[in-house]
């Protein structure tokens, strides 16, 4: 053990920056939450005051859910996002039992093809996957979306959990392979359950872009029935950048469900990224 | 693996010669991979050696990118948002990493209280989508609502404020710092783990030699959190040479104010899928991606090949 020998002064500086950066970093989002529910008046004449019983409104969420169909964004995203993630997390873990448990000729070439992904961003083809959706007539769906986040997240699944695979112990798949377990068996009854912190570990890492991209759901995805969150609260608020009730309304519905995941998932996420993401 | 699997393994090949459940765990991945990634990859640095002559894809050679570089339409464009990514890159390698591992330094103090939350809150901004972060800061920084202005009189320097997202000057500035207030959460993660895993023993031994404190901290921790500094600096390249998202939210398509704010992917969205009187334009795009490409796949080997393998790396 380490002994803490801070003296008081400093550890008094230490508490004084990360407060300070604290404040920094929250601030901005409860002024947008707090001024969501005031009155027009009020934003503008005490927007650092807390709604009271008379500046209280919720004018600008009744504009929101009248004009925009946050409730279709919401579907449209977490479709999506789950069954992405879904697919992720099955092929991922496929091919990391692959790359991991059999020895074969190229298993290395192709542990490096899947990698490639990792650094080179996705985006940089879509002239071409745009061209291959209007071929496939896949525009304005969400199996474009989900096929894209897919392939995204595929080579970081594939890196992490083959990591992670390399820890099971050998004896126990042997052990099951003597009692007559096919591989497969082996894979889904053995491997996966033992994997499982590793699996939600993924599954954060690939929500978070997932969720929050813009660049997709624009260039693939635009149609009103198709919108996500992200493209639906930019398009919303674009259009209503004057009535600042209805846009500091529509950006605290976008944050909500963030923030509600992140209070649940904080532990989970900063763990993961704290033990898994430096080698 | 030992000598005994290996020929485990080779008596298994011999005895079924194809095993197919090995194809079967990779197939899925490796199609949908190839399909949508790596195959339009190849296919958007195909393009970009293509150009429509009389209504006919025709092979131009590299007359694409002589267009980009060269021609008065294209090259003012491409060059400006070329500098201005590069300053964008910048101000997050000075802002961002430093503070990153400032803030990382300071929660990996044992004993520290609060650094949960700390941690926690900290973390907030980089979950939040771009087009969440574009609009506050938008509103925040907007002279209508006032909320600037107000802090700055606080501290006696309202005559500095100015509208500086509307601003051709200060635009660019403004943007890559919002980008920071963001993102900083990245290194300042990686770098508090890299911290934590400094293992006991070698604080105690800089103890006992008296190394302490500030000294502790530059001669001990920071050589020892170097590579996860250079994973941070290769990750914020790749992130910045491909950004868009914030920029489209705060400045729309044409990355205004007179396209000071303009970088590769602003660039590449115009170009490819048109905006308001300008038609897309395929093979421009193309070679706008196949540029892009070319920039951060330079970054990357750099990275691997040059830095990565320099940094030396101690085993605990």
């Amino acid at each position: 053990m380490s002994k803490a020998r801070v003296s008081p002064l400093r550890s008094g500086f230490v508490h004084l920056a990360l407060a300070g950066y604290t404040v920094i970093a929250l601030f901005p989002v409860l002024l947008t939450i707090l001024n969501s529910f005031k009155d027009r008046n009020a934003i503008f004449r005490t927007p650092l005051a807390p709604p009271t019983a008379n500046t209280f409104s919720l004018v600008g969420y009744e504009t929101v859910l009248k004009q925009g169909d946050f409730v279709g964004y919401f579907q449209n995203s977490l479709i999506v996002t789950v069954v992405s993630i879904f697919f992720v997390l099955l092929f991922g873990a496929m091919a990391a039992f692959a790359l991991s448990e059999y020895r074969f000729k190229g298993n290395t070439m192709m542990g490096l093809y899947l990698a490639i992904g990792i650094m080179i961003p996705i985006r940089l083809g879509t002239v071409a996957i745009l061209q291959g959706m209007v071929a496939a007539g896949l525009v304005n769906t969400l199996t474009a979306l989900i096929l894209v986040y897919t392939a995204q997240g595929l080579p970081l699944a594939i890196f992490i959990l083959s990591e992670f695979m390399r820890t099971v112990s050998d004896d126990l798949k042997n052990a099951g392979r003597i009692d007559g377990l096919s591989e497969y068996a082996i894979f889904f009854r053995l491997v996966l359950p033992l994997v499982k912190p590793a699996m939600a570990t993924v599954a954060v890492f690939t929500m978070i872009p997932i969720w929050n991209d813009l660049w997709f759901p624009l260039i693939l995805a635009p149609g009103e029935t198709t919108k996500t969150v992200t493209l639906g609260s930019q398009v919303f608020i674009g259009q209503f950048v004057t009535n600042w009730n209805a846009v500091l309304s529509a950006l605290s519905l976008a944050i909500f469900p963030v923030l509600v995941l992140y209070v649940i998932f904080s532990r989970q996420l900063i763990r993961g990224i704290t033990a898994g993401a430096v080698k | 693996m030992s000598s005994a699997t290996m020929s485990e393994d080779s008596i298994q090949t011999l005895a079924r010669p194809k095993r197919w459940h090995i194809l079967v765990f990779l197939l899925p991945a490796f199609i949908i991979y190839s399909a949508v990634m790596i195959l339009p990859l190849v296919e958007t640095l195909r393009l970009s050696l293509f150009n429509t002559v009389d209504g006919q894809s025709t092979f131009v050679g590299l007359a694409n990118f002589q267009v980009l570089f060269g021609e008065e339409r294209w090259a003012a464009d491409f060059w400006r948002a070329l500098k201005n990514n590069f300053i964008f890159f910048a101000i997050h390698m000075l802002v961002q990493n430093p503070v990153g591992i400032a803030l990382a330094a300071m929660l990996s103090i044992p004993k520290l209280r609060l650094a949960t939350f700390y941690r926690t809150a900290i973390f907030l901004p980089t979950l939040l989508s771009f087009v969440i972060v574009g609009f506050i800061w938008k509103l925040i920084l907007s002279p209508i609502w006032g909320i600037t202005p107000f802090f700055m009189d606080l501290v006696g320097l309202k005559s500095f404020f100015a509208p500086w997202l509307g601003k051709p000057g200060s635009a660019l500035i403004a943007v890559s710092l919002i980008s920071v207030w963001q993102n900083i959460g990245i290194p300042m993660m990686l770098i508090y783990a890299a911290l934590l895993n400094i293992p006991d023993e070698v604080i105690e031994a800089a103890e006992c030699d008296g190394v302490t404190g500030w000294s502790q901290f530059w001669k001990i921790k920071l050589p020892l959190v170097l590579p996860a500094i250079g994973m941070v600096s290769i990750l914020t390249f790749v992130g910045n040479f491909n950004a868009f998202d914030l920029i489209y939210t705060v400045q729309g398509a044409l990355a205004g104010p007179d396209g000071s704010t303009d970088i590769l992917g602003t660039l590449l969205y115009r170009t490819f899928f048109g905006f308001q009187l300008q038609l897309g334009d395929r093979s421009m795009g193309a070679t706008i991606a196949t540029v892009m490409f070319l920039i951060i796949l330079a970054g990357v080997s750099l990275y691997l090949f040059g830095i990565q393998r320099r940094v030396r790396r101690y085993q605990f």
